[in-house]
C-alpha cells in the first residue's frame, strides 16, 4: 500500500490491481454505487459511481487505480450527473416509496436522499410490470428492477444455478427466471441463495417478513449512505 | 409447414441438425439461434428445451441472447415477416404509404400478427439500401426498389402463399450502383498477388527466418515477412475506416506483441457490422471486392502471426453469405487460405462468417466480440482492450472492410504508394455512400481531401441545404460548411454522406436518428438505456407541438448526461443530430415552440383517443375543448 493517488484533494492508498472504488471503500470514502457490490466483479452499469479522472468521466467501479491520479467525486457537477442518473432510474420502473415494504432498506432510496433527489424531474414511463408471486418463500416485484445484475452474478457465480438473466434490449431490458413458464417457482431457487440477499431495491422480497422492523427503525433510517450531499438545486 | 404446429420432436430434429453443425460449440450460439429462427420461423420454447439440453447451457443465458437480438423472435411474428428499412432516406421515398398499402392490403395493423398466423409487417433499422430505397426485409433477406406495383406483388404472393424461393428473382437483385471507382473498387489484382507481394517483400535473411521458424513464433524486429508487412501498413499511415480513425499499424502491432497463453491464438475481425443509417459503402465492397477484403485479412493474419479469422455480416447482408462462403471455398482450393498458405511454413489462417441479428451496438469492436462469442452485445468495460484480451481473451484486430481492403492493396503496392494518395494527415482513398436528395446516388471512391461541395457535384444534388456525413454519429454540414473537406484533420467519416435539398424538415430528421437510438440502445448503462429514451419522448413532444424553452433546455441537459456518462460511443453520440440540427438548423426547431411555458407532454385529448376508436366516434363532441385538453 505505498502507492497512492488523490481523491478529492485527499491522499488515498491502494493495492496494485484495486479500482478507484475498492481503494476509495478501504480509505473510509463513500462514492455512490448501485451494480457494484465488494463481493462480485464489477459490472460498471448503473454508472452511479461516475467520478472525473484527470478531467475525464469514467466508472470508479472498474476503473484501476493508478499511482499519481488525479479524482474528483463529491463535486457539485458531478452529484448532480448522479442525481440526474437516480431520477432515470426512478422514471424508467415504478417507484412507489411509501408503499414499497424494502422503504428504509432500499439503496436507490437511500442513495436518492444521499444525492439530495427531491422529486423525479422526468416524466414517468410507468411500464406494465407483473409481479411474480409464485414461490413459496420470495416475491418477485418487477416494478422496482434497475438491471444492476446483482442477483444475475449471485446465483451464477457463487450458487451455481443460473436463476435469473437479462433478457430484452434498451429500455426493452428486464430480468427473466430460469423457467420455460416463466415463473420463480418453476426454477431450484431457494431462499437460502446468495441471489436471494443481494437485491439493492425492492425486486426480491422475502414473504411474510415485510413489516418486521418498523419503517424507521430500517437500515438506511439508521445509518443513511455517506454524508448528504450539498444540494442548492435539490430537483 | 405450419410452425404454429409443428410439433416438438420436429423442432427437436431442426435443433439437432443445426447443432451439430456447429460441433455443439455454446460459442456459437447466435449463429446456432439465427438457424433455428430461419428454419422454424420463430425460436419456440420447445427448441430452447432442446438447446438447453444438448448444448448443457441453462435456459436464462439461451434466451438473453435471442432476446437482444431484432430478428430472433420469442414469439411467433408470421410465416412472412416484413419489416421496413426506416431509415430517413426510406421515409423520404415514401416507404410509409408503401408500408400503409401494404398493410392496408393485408388487412393487418402494422407491429402485429395476422390473426391466421401469416404474415407481420413492421419496421426496422436502415437496411444499407438507402441508394435503391425504399427497402424492406422478408424473413431476413433484402427487397430494394420498393414501389406500389411491387409491394401489390408481394402482397399478392404473401396471400398466395408462395415459398420465398419461387418469388421473382429480380426482386431480391441489388445494385452496385459504383458511380466513381478509385483503387479500391477499381481494383483488379488476381487472388493472391498481394500476399506474394508481401512475401516478395521480406528482407533475405527475413525470409529465411520465417521459413525455418513458425509466424506464430515471432521474429526479432526488423526481420521477416509478418515486419516487413508491418512496416509498410505503418509507412502507409493506414487509419481505420470504421469512423475512429485508429493507426492500423499501431493496433496490429500491439496485437502482434500481446503475450499469448497456453492454447491461445490470436485472432483477425473483419467487421461488417455495417449499421450506421446511411452507408452501405461495405455492403458494395463486399459484392464486388470480397477476394480483396479477405485477402487484406490474410494479409493482417501473416502480419500479427493470427490462425483464425472472422467476418462478422450484419444480419441485413444475410443474402450475401452464400456468395461470401463461395469465394471462401475458392481461396481454400487456391491454398490462399487453409494451412501452410502459398507454401509459406506455418502459414495457416481461415476465415469463418458469423451473421448478426439486428443490433447496431455490435459494430462497436468490443460488443461485435461479445456477439461472436454468442453472447448478448453488450460492448465491454475497457481496458483491457481486444488487441490483448478479445475473442475468447485472446489477442484480437478488429477492422472495417474497407480498412483490410486497404490493407491488401499497401502489401501488394507499398506503403508509399498508398501514402501518397489523399492528404498528409488522411493517406489513402475513401468510400462515401452517397444517398438522400440527389440524382446519381451509389458509392463513389475518392482520395481522401475531397470537399463536400465536390461531392455534391459529383453525385448531382441540387438545391441542398444540408449533409449528414458519416451518419447520425457524425456530422451534420450546412451551406456554409461545403467547402469542408473529407479527411481525419475536418470530417471523419466511416462513409455515410446523406443529401438534404431545402424541402426536406431538419428537425424530422434529427428526430427520425434520435429514434434510432433509441432502438438500437443496448439497455446495458443507465444513461443511455433511459436517456435515448427521455430524448425520444422530448423529440416527440416538440413534433405535437407540446414544446416550450423548457424542453430546450431539457435536451441539453441530456445531451450532456448522454455524453459524459454514457458507457460507449453509441450513447457519447446519441445526441449528435439534435445539437448539430439546433445550431445549425434553429428555425425548424423555433417553428415547433408553440408554447412560451412549460406544457406537460400528457395530452388528455389524446388520452382518449382509444376510447374514441373503441366506441367509433369522432365528432366535436367526442372531444375535449382546446382550453380543457391542452394544444389542438
Amino acid at each position: 500500500m505505498n502507492q497512492h493517488f488523490m481523491l478529492d484533494g485527499r491522499s488515498i492508498p491502494f493495492e496494485e490491481g484495486q479500482t478507484i472504488l475498492q481503494a476509495a471503500e478501504h480509505a473510509g470514502v463513500f462514492i455512490p454505487h448501485l451494480c457494484y457490490h465488494p463481493e462480485f466483479k464489477p459490472h460498471g452499469s448503473c454508472k452511479l459511481c461516475t467520478v472525473k479522472v484527470n478531467g475525464r468521466h469514467t466508472a470508479s467501479c472498474t476503473m484501476r487505480a493508478v499511482a499519481g491520479m488525479s479524482v474528483e467525486s463529491d463535486t457539485e457537477e458531478i452529484n448532480a450527473e448522479r442525481r440526474a442518473l437516480t431520477q432515470m432510474l426512478f422514471v424508467e420502473g415504478n417507484h412507489f416509496c411509501p408503499s414499497c415494504e424494502k422503504s428504509g432498506n432500499c439503496q436507490l432510496q437511500a442513495t436518492a436522499y444521499h444525492l439530495g433527489m427531491m422529486s423525479p424531474h422526468f416524466d414517468h414511463f410507468f411500464p406494465n410490470r407483473p409481479v411474480d408471486a409464485s414461490h413459496p418463500d420470495v416475491l418477485l416485484d418487477f416494478n422496482r428492477c434497475i438491471l444492476c445484475s446483482l442477483c444475475v452474478r449471485a446465483s451464477r457465480d457463487v450458487d451455481g444455478k443460473n436463476v435469473f438473466a437479462l433478457s430484452g434490449r434498451g429500455i426493452g431490458t428486464h430480468l427473466i427466471v430460469n423457467a420455460k413458464s416463466g415463473r420463480l417457482a418453476d426454477t431450484d431457487f431457494a431462499l437460502s441463495d446468495k441471489a436471494a440477499q443481494v437485491c439493492p431495491v425492492g425486486v426480491i422480497l422475502k414473504k411474510r417478513q415485510g413489516f418486521a422492523v418498523p419503517i424507521g427503525e430500517r437500515r438506511y433510517d439508521k445509518a443513511p449512505l455517506g454524508e448528504p450531499v450539498d444540494t442548492t438545486e435539490g430537483r | 409447414m405450419g410452425l404454429n404446429d409443428m410439433h416438438a420432436e420436429a423442432v427437436a430434429g431442426i435443433v439437432d441438425r443445426v447443432v451439430a453443425r456447429y460441433r455443439r460449440d455454446p460459442t456459437c450460439m447466435l449463429q446456432i439461434l439465427r438457424e433455428v429462427q430461419e428454419a422454424c420461423d420463430w425460436i419456440p420454447p420447445e427448441a430452447i428445451d432442446r438447446l438447453q439440453a444438448t448444448l448443457g447451457v441453462p435456459r436464462t443465458k439461451i434466451e438473453g441472447v435471442a432476446g437482444f437480438y431484432a430478428f430472433l423472435d420469442l414469439q411467433p411474428r408470421g410465416r412472412y415477416r416484413v419489416l421496413f428499412s426506416d431509415n430517413i432516406t426510406d421515409r423520404m421515398q415514401g416507404s410509409k404509404a408503401l408500408m400503409d398499402r401494404l398493410c392496408h392490403s393485408l388487412w393487418i395493423e402494422r407491429g402485429k400478427v395476422s390473426e391466421d398466423g401469416l404474415v407481420s409487417v413492421a419496421q426496422t433499422a436502415c437496411t444499407g439500401m438507402c441508394d435503391q430505397g425504399p427497402a424492406l426485409l422478408v424473413n431476413g433477406l433484402a427487397i430494394p426498389a420498393l414501389s406500389e406495383q411491387r409491394i401489390d406483388a408481394i402482397a399478392e404472393l404473401i396471400r398466395g402463399k408462395v415459398p420465398l424461393g419461387d418469388w421473382p428473382p429480380e426482386f431480391f437483385r441489388v445494385e452496385d450502383h459504383i458511380r466513381r471507382p478509385d483503387v479500391l473498387l477499381g481494383c483488379t489484382m488476381a487472388p493472391g498477388d498481394a500476399l506474394r507481394a508481401a512475401r516478395a517483400r521480406a528482407p533475405d535473411e527475413g525470409l529465411m527466418a520465417s521459413n525455418m521458424r513458425s509466424w506464430r513464433e515471432g521474429l526479432p524486429t526488423g526481420l521477416g515477412g509478418p515486419i516487413a508487412v508491418l512496416d509498410e501498413i505503418k509507412r502507409a499511415n493506414l487509419r481505420g475506416r470504421g469512423g475512429a480513425g485508429f493507426t492500423t499499424g499501431l493496433k496490429w502491432e500491439a496485437c502482434r506483441n500481446a503475450p499469448l497463453k497456453a492454447g491461445q491464438q490470436r485472432i483477425v475481425v473483419c467487421n461488417a457490422d455495417e449499421g450506421e443509417p446511411g452507408t452501405f459503402k461495405d455492403r458494395v465492397l463486399l459484392s464486388v471486392q470480397a477476394d480483396l477484403v479477405f485477402e487484406g485479412m490474410t494479409v493482417a493474419a501473416y502480419a500479427i502471426g493470427a490462425t483464425r479469422g472472422f467476418l462478422y455480416l450484419r444480419g441485413e447482408y444475410r443474402y450475401l453469405l452464400d456468395r461470401l462462403n463461395a469465394v471462401l471455398a475458392r481461396r481454400r482450393q487456391a491454398n490462399l487460405l487453409g494451412a501452410n498458405i502459398l507454401g509459406i511454413h506455418g502459414a495457416d489462417f481461415d476465415i469463418e462468417i458469423h451473421v448478426g441479428a439486428g443490433a447496431y451496438v455490435c459494430g462497436e469492436e468490443s460488443a461485435l466480440i461479445e456477439s461472436l462469442e454468442g453472447k448478448r452485445g453488450t460492448p465491454r468495460n475497457r481496458p483491457p482492450f481486444p488487441v490483448t484480451n478479445g475473442y475468447l481473451d485472446q489477442p484480437t484486430i478488429v477492422n472495417n472492410v474497407e480498412t483490410f481492403a486497404a490493407a491488401a492493396l499497401i502489401a501488394l503496392n507499398g506503403g508509399d504508394w498508398y501514402a501518397a494518395m489523399g492528404t498528409r494527415h488522411s493517406a489513402g482513398t475513401k468510400v462515401l455512400s452517397v444517398a438522400g436528395d440527389c440524382v446519381r446516388p451509389g458509392v463513389y471512391e475518392y482520395p481522401f481531401g475531397v470537399s463536400v461541395r465536390q461531392v455534391l457535384a459529383d453525385c448531382g444534388a441540387t438545391d441542398t441545404q444540408a449533409v449528414q456525413v458519416s451518419g447520425p454519429s457524425g456530422i451534420c454540414v450546412a451551406e456554409n460548411e461545403f467547402d469542408r473537406i473529407i479527411g481525419f484533420e475536418d470530417i471523419p467519416t466511416a462513409g455515410a454522406f446523406t443529401v438534404f435539398d431545402r424541402r426536406r424538415d431538419m428537425f424530422q430528421v434529427a428526430r427520425n436518428y434520435v429514434h434510432f437510438f433509441q432502438h438500437e440502445s443496448c439497455g446495458f448503462c443507465t444513461p443511455c438505456r433511459v436517456g435515448t429514451s427521455l430524448l425520444r419522448n422530448l423529440m416527440d413532444k416538440l413534433h405535437k407541438g407540446a414544446g416550450s424553452p423548457y424542453d430546450f433546455a431539457e435536451i441539453e441537459k441530456l445531451n450532456h448526461l448522454l455524453q459524459a456518462m454514457s458507457h460507449c460511443g453509441l450513447g457519447h453520440t446519441a445526441c449528435n443530430p439534435v445539437l448539430d440540427t439546433i445550431a445549425k438548423f434553429r428555425p425548424a426547431y423555433e417553428r415547433r415552440m408553440m408554447q412560451r411555458d412549460f406544457t406537460p407532454a400528457f395530452d388528455l385529448d389524446r388520452a382518449l383517443a382509444e376510447a374514441r376508436q373503441m366506441t367509433g366516434r369522432d365528432d366535436a363532441g367526442a372531444h375535449l375543448s382546446t382550453e380543457t385538453g391542452g394544444q389542438a
